[in-house]
């Protein structure tokens, strides 16, 4: 995890500049090699979706093109190859989280769809009127609505814990905020708008001195640094295969098997059950129970495949390289008139968002890209946050591994011709 | 003049600096609000129309200077026009910015609007020149609920 505590770290950070070869890891990424409007493209919408190292690709052609088959069902050889390489991915992901078993990792198409798995067979049976459920005031969309949409149909309520203006969240108000109404809590690891890093092992065990369970949102965590959900001691853990270098359609939902095995299953169908009749059907076991329908088999595979790459990588160093990066980069765009940090965390990931006065977003992004700068510019599914800060949309560069201190002269250089546009 | 000068033109820049026609219409017979709800931007439009002639014209909205110009070049073009005047104009611009970036703009019909041709070369900016337009149909038509071109 990327983090700047101090100037004495910051130093350590510039100190290890030298350890991590960007050049390197970047011929790891055959898109990263491609122009943009004539211009080396300089990536940096990473908390959108990142790119993809070689390793990915070369075992979704491979599945496709050596061992393509469905899984689970039948007994020839290709079927038996792609379920062990299935299941085998399983067995990768569980490490990478340092879950205690493999049943504990479900399969499930993104964050989205793991919150709302949680969400529907979890949360809303235990429900009843007069209930709450805790998130904080920097989720994504996809850690709100699904409890709406729960907390509406059963009469509980929806309780926000705040944050500051530098957008840290208010532990004592979070701790404030649970009672013994509180059925569940539901938080972002890292905000994928201001970049902040939530205390959530302190958060977790304010919430499990009460009893209550904890899902934790770690969309944007696990691109930037190992998880361990035992260490960290959640109920649940969600995240994104394609935010982690992996393809897209494939995520993970982590949940302890105790939980799991009590949960009615979230969708019905072919592969999740022991015994079908008109009468009745007995379920399969975790996690089959969760993973009705023919799974995306490439899309596991290759989300195994990132996993292995991930976990070859030196991630002290790349947590320097990234601390180092943030700290470059907020400078820079702080440096750049009229332009203003949104999100300003003393624990923050290698995330800036920023807004130009008297320009609007989607403006200052037009005219990256005529550069070759790709960021992310809007609400970036966040518009509570937006409207805290009290700003329609802001511009957002994140950084990843395969990003370097040129990327982040790139953006300056173009901020400067936001100005140049502008001032005409 | 290279796609990002052909865009971000002075008249659209000056447009979105000093927009003009903006407030709200106390004695307005027409309204339609418009929304982009993906990028933010939104438009109000309120319109006093008497003898089938736009008398009045004015508008209230924020998002990216694409969408602002447009509705304020948008309220120096219709007003004091018939209403199938106006029509034609949403059609004439509407036509150009759907058009492919050579096609020559009509510019005898559009007059200063053919500022807005640069938006071809920008397909994910199409729906910001086009909002205040849709905006306008749908209060001339008489549905006031939010329109949008996402």
């Amino acid at each position: 995890m990327t983090t700047v505590r101090s100037p004495e770290r910051r130093l350590a950070a510039e100190g290890q500049r030298a350890g991590w070869d960007v050049e390197r890891v970047r011929r790891d990424f055959p898109l990263l090699a491609r122009p943009v409007n004539g211009r080396r493209l300089v990536y940096l919408d990473n908390a959108a979706t990142a790119q993809k190292p070689r390793p990915v690709l070369e075992a979704l052609t491979r599945f496709y093109s050596e061992y393509n088959a469905n899984v689970h069902r039948a007994v020839y050889t290709l079927s038996e190859q792609a379920t062990a390489a299935y299941e085998g991915a399983r067995a990768k992901v569980q490490r990478f989280l340092g879950a205690a078993e493999a049943r504990e990792i479900v399969f499930v198409r993104g964050t989205t769809e793991a919150i709302n798995l949680v969400a529907q067979s979890f949360v809303r049976p235990r429900l009843t009127p007069g209930d709450e459920v805790v998130i904080t005031a920097m989720e994504h969309h996809s850690n709100i609505v699904p409890w709406q949409i729960v907390c509406r149909e059963r009469g509980a309520r929806l309780r926000v814990a705040p944050m500051n203006r530098a957008g840290e969240l208010l532990l004592d108000q979070y701790a404030a905020l649970l009672s013994a109404r509180t059925k569940f809590v539901s938080v972002v690891h890292v905000s994928n708008s201001l970049g902040t890093i939530n205390p959530v092992p302190e958060m977790i065990r304010l919430a499990h001195a009460r009893g209550i369970p904890v899902l934790v949102d770690g969309a944007q965590a696990v691109p930037h640094g190992p998880v361990d959900v035992r260490q960290m001691d959640c109920d649940f853990y969600a995240f994104s295969g394609h935010k982690a270098y992996g393809p897209t359609g494939i995520g993970v939902l982590y949940g302890r098997a105790g939980l799991l095995e009590d949960m009615p299953p979230y969708q019905g169908g072919g592969d999740m059950i022991r015994s079908v009749t008109f009468e009745e059907t007995t379920y399969a076991p975790v996690p089959a129970k969760f993973e009705a329908g023919t799974p995306n088999i490439a899309g596991v595979i290759g989300l195994g495949a990132a996993v292995d790459y991930l976990r070859a990588l030196d991630w002290d160093q790349i947590a320097a390289h990234e601390a180092e990066l943030l700290s470059y980069a907020s400078d820079a765009v702080a440096s750049v008139p009229g332009a203003r940090l949104i999100g300003t965390a003393a624990r923050k990931a290698a995330v800036v968002s920023f807004v130009v006065d008297g320009v609007h977003a989607h403006d200052v992004g037009t005219i990256l890209d005529q550069e070759g700068v790709a960021v992310r510019t809007g609400h970036h599914c966040t518009q509570p946050v937006m409207d805290f800060f009290g700003v329609p949309a802001t511009a957002r560069a994140s950084f990843a591994l395969y990003n370097g201190r040129d990327d982040v002269e790139a953006l300056a250089k173009a901020l400067v011709r936001v100005r140049q546009v502008f001032a005409a | 003049m290279n796609a990002l000068g052909e865009l971000y033109q002075q008249l659209i820049i000056d447009h979105n600096r000093t927009p003009r026609n903006f407030g709200s219409l106390e004695d307005a017979n027409r309204f339609a609000a418009g929304d982009n709800p993906l990028c933010g931007d939104r438009i109000k439009l309120y319109l006093k129309v008497a003898d089938d002639v736009i008398q009045e014209i004015r508008f209230e909205g924020s998002g990216c200077a694409i969408s602002q110009a447009s509705a304020s070049l948008m309220t120096t073009a219709v007003r004091g026009k018939s209403l199938a005047e106006a029509l034609n104009l949403f059609n004439a611009f509407h036509g150009m910015v759907t058009s492919p970036p050579d096609a020559l703009p009509n510019s005898k019909a559009l007059g200063k609007l053919a500022a807005f041709g640069g938006v071809r070369a920008f397909p994910a900016r199409v729906k910001c020149a086009n909002l205040a337009w849709h905006t306008l149909r749908a209060a001339l038509q008489g549905e006031p609920q939010a329109v949008s071109t996402e």
